[in-house]
């Protein structure tokens, strides 16, 4: 067996049979996936509940509407209270052509809503009735716009956070626990290029972070979550490889200037954990404050978001392949070199 | 451009006059010593005499401020990548891969050098680890660490082998059972380079030692002759009672007889006289001789009792 394989697997060995690591690298994501996937499976589809009263057309026209939830009462009186209770926004009821609408007065705008959705089925259906021929037609269909369904954007968020995380962790706690240990040293003792134990540590990051990202994307694209992927998402991998990348050289940096594993546990959440919440980690940064969306440009996990999003679910064209990976890979560059700068084999 | 030393065979390790100071410490105060290829040779100190540093720059770990080092012939330092696979080097920590077995961790550090994995086993055979193959290395006992960590030296067969403390903190019985080991190891023809704390057990291995303190060596030789060479009176110990104070003092060429609570001790230094004059009075009752060991070398040269 190669160095390279060997050392490779001895890491990997290192990695899977500590229960401890295999939480923070799969299940702990996950569980921020699946908490944010479900608070927010409905938001922004929600339909409007009313209360509906009696049958006819224009009852069952609102019901068809896709936007309205009827819920039916016997009488309006019974409805109304819970109009007034504050339970129901509104209450619709209709007997034969007297069609009564009910609202609450304190949500004005849910109320101005209804009142639209009422109005517009009635008037529709009175234009029917007088079988006049239609002088304005409206073309409606929807536009795939920027503010994503949650699943959305949570999904490549926490992948990249979780992926992020696990390539800081490993390069900076490997290179530590190994001086630590004198395993470096022993290494070094051995007729083995430097190259080889740096590879080995790439190849193995990489290969932990592709299985998370296996992961995360089945579990977001399962029914209960609806994830979606479009037609680029193909273009996102070279985007996932060099945040990969990028975050693996911070770790080696983060490896290099501390000297436990304390310290670098730490030093690697510093790191990693406000990039996380002002890189559109666990919500969208559209909806942050400009300065924070500035902020947010100079950290490499943004831009591994907004790349692998702009694929994964934006169905963007090659061309935005370039800011993020351009990003990314000067970013690996410039912190590794440091990082190789700063290296030390032992504690001094 | 091989040295002789002593007459026999080439010299595996020839240093000359090494000094290494970090800030106003001076670790190592100019050191020289040469080691022959085969030979079991002991650097003995107290913690902080400067015995790992000596070790770390025969090895090539350090750069020594001034001096020069010939390993097999070549300078160590810079780190010279034809060297390594003959030299083999235990470090002082155990220094193990996380979470390997013992024999994963063998078969690593074989891979390194681009050895067969099978050595594997022979190595754990050797160390005595073969039913522990499969265990992992934070499951071992401290003894079976120190014989897992000296198998992962010698994986790839190296010539020189560089032992640092392997028998520190270990049990008396675990002591015993490495000692086995390193006996095996020189039997394979091995050049054994290792440091301890413990005399007695350097007066029991080696076949030469070099007693360091402070950075220098103070005496280095053959532990027989160390001890010879003192000529430190040995102490004849008797039951009580087997013998009076006065009929002790009489007998030939004992120096000098102190009596305690539990026996009689005769100073001595021509104890083969003594011992024979005993023997014809049937005194022997509870007999024991102590000789000068190493501990009385190093408290004769440094004037001060000998701290591990």
């Amino acid at each position: 067996m190669t160095a390279f394989r060997s050392l490779s697997l001895a890491m990997l060995k290192g990695f899977y049979r500590d229960k401890a690591t295999l939480f923070f690298t799969f299940v702990f994501p996950l569980m921020f996936l699946i908490v944010f996937g479900l608070l927010f499976r409905d938001a922004g589809t929600d339909k409007i509940t009313i209360g509906a009263v009696g049958e006819g057309p224009v009852v069952t026209a609102l019901g068809e509407t896709g936007i309205l939830d009827l819920e039916h009462f016997d009488t309006l009186d019974e409805a109304v209270a819970k109009v007034s209770d504050g339970d129901l926004p509104a209450v619709v009821a209709q007997n034969g052509n007297e069609v009564v609408l009910r609202f609450a007065a304190s949500d004005q705008t849910q109320a101005g809503t209804v009142r639209g959705i009422v109005v517009g089925v009635v008037d529709k259906l009175n234009l029917i009735v007088t079988n006049q021929p239609l002088r304005y037609q409206l073309d409606v269909s929807n536009v795939e716009d920027a503010s994503l369904k949650p699943i959305q954007y949570i999904t490549p968020g926490i992948m990249s956070w979780g992926v992020a995380t696990t390539a800081v962790f490993g390069a900076a706690l490997t290179l530590v626990s190994w001086r630590k240990k004198q395993v470096l040293r022993r290494i070094r003792l051995a007729p083995i290029h430097a190259s080889t134990v740096l590879s080995s540590r790439v190849v193995v990051t990489i290969g932990v972070a592709i299985v998370q990202a296996v992961i995360f994307l089945g579990i977001g694209a399962l029914p209960v979550f609806g994830l979606q992927l479009v037609g680029t998402w193909a273009l996102a991998i070279p985007v996932f490889f060099l945040g990969v990348l990028a975050f693996f050289a911070i770790g080696m940096l983060v490896g290099a200037f501390c000297k436990t594993e304390e310290a670098a546990t730490g030093a690697a959440n510093i790191v990693v954990l406000p990039m996380a919440f002002l890189s559109g980690t666990f919500f969208p940064i559209d909806q942050a404050p400009p300065w924070m969306q500035s902020i947010s440009n100079a950290f490499p996990l943004r831009h591994m978001n907004d790349g692998i999003m702009d694929f994964l679910v934006r169905d963007q064209g090659a061309s935005a392949l370039v800011v993020p990976c351009l990003v990314l890979a000067g970013f690996t560059i410039v912190v590794g070199g440091i990082a190789a700068k700063v290296f030390q084999w032992e504690d001094s | 451009m091989f040295t002789q030393v002593n007459g026999t065979g080439n010299a595996a390790v020839v240093v000359e006059d090494i000094r290494k100071a970090y800030g106003d410490l001076k670790a190592v105060d100019g050191v020289s010593l040469s080691v022959t290829e085969g030979e079991f040779f002991g650097i003995l100190g107290p913690n902080g005499a400067g015995k790992t540093t000596t070790l770390e720059i025969i090895e090539g770990l350090r750069q020594p401020d001034s001096g020069s080092v010939r390993l097999l012939g070549e300078s160590p330092w810079p780190r010279r990548v034809s060297l390594l696979p003959r030299i083999g080097v235990q470090l002082q920590s155990s220094s193990f891969f996380e979470k390997l077995t013992a024999r994963e961790q063998l078969e690593t550090f074989a891979s390194l050098y681009g050895v067969n994995a099978v050595r594997a086993n022979e190595m754990l055979e050797l160390v005595g680890l073969a039913d522990k193959a499969d265990t992992r290395e934070d499951k071992l006992s401290g003894g079976q660490r120190q014989r897992l960590s000296i198998a992962c030296a010698l994986v790839h067969d190296p010539d020189v082998v560089f032992l640092d403390e392997p028998t520190a903190a270990l049990d008396p019985q675990a002591r015993r059972n490495l000692w086995d080991v390193l006996r095996a190891i020189q039997a394979r023809g091995k050049t054994i380079v290792y440091t301890t704390h413990y005399l007695d057990e350097a007066e029991i291995l080696c076949d030469r030692v070099a007693i360091m303190d402070k950075g220098r060596i103070l005496a280095m030789d053959r532990p027989a002759a160390l001890v010879r060479g003192l000529d430190a009176p040995t102490h004849v110990i008797l039951e009580l009672g087997s013998l009076s104070v006065s009929d002790a003092t009489a007998l030939p060429a004992a120096e000098d007889v102190t009596e305690d609570e539990l026996s009689l001790t005769i100073t001595t230094r021509r104890p083969a006289d003594t011992l024979s004059a005993l023997a014809d009075r049937g005194a022997l009752s509870g007999l024991q001789v102590r000789t000068a060991t190493l501990e009385d070398v190093f408290l004769d040269l440094t004037g001060r009792e000998y701290r591990a």
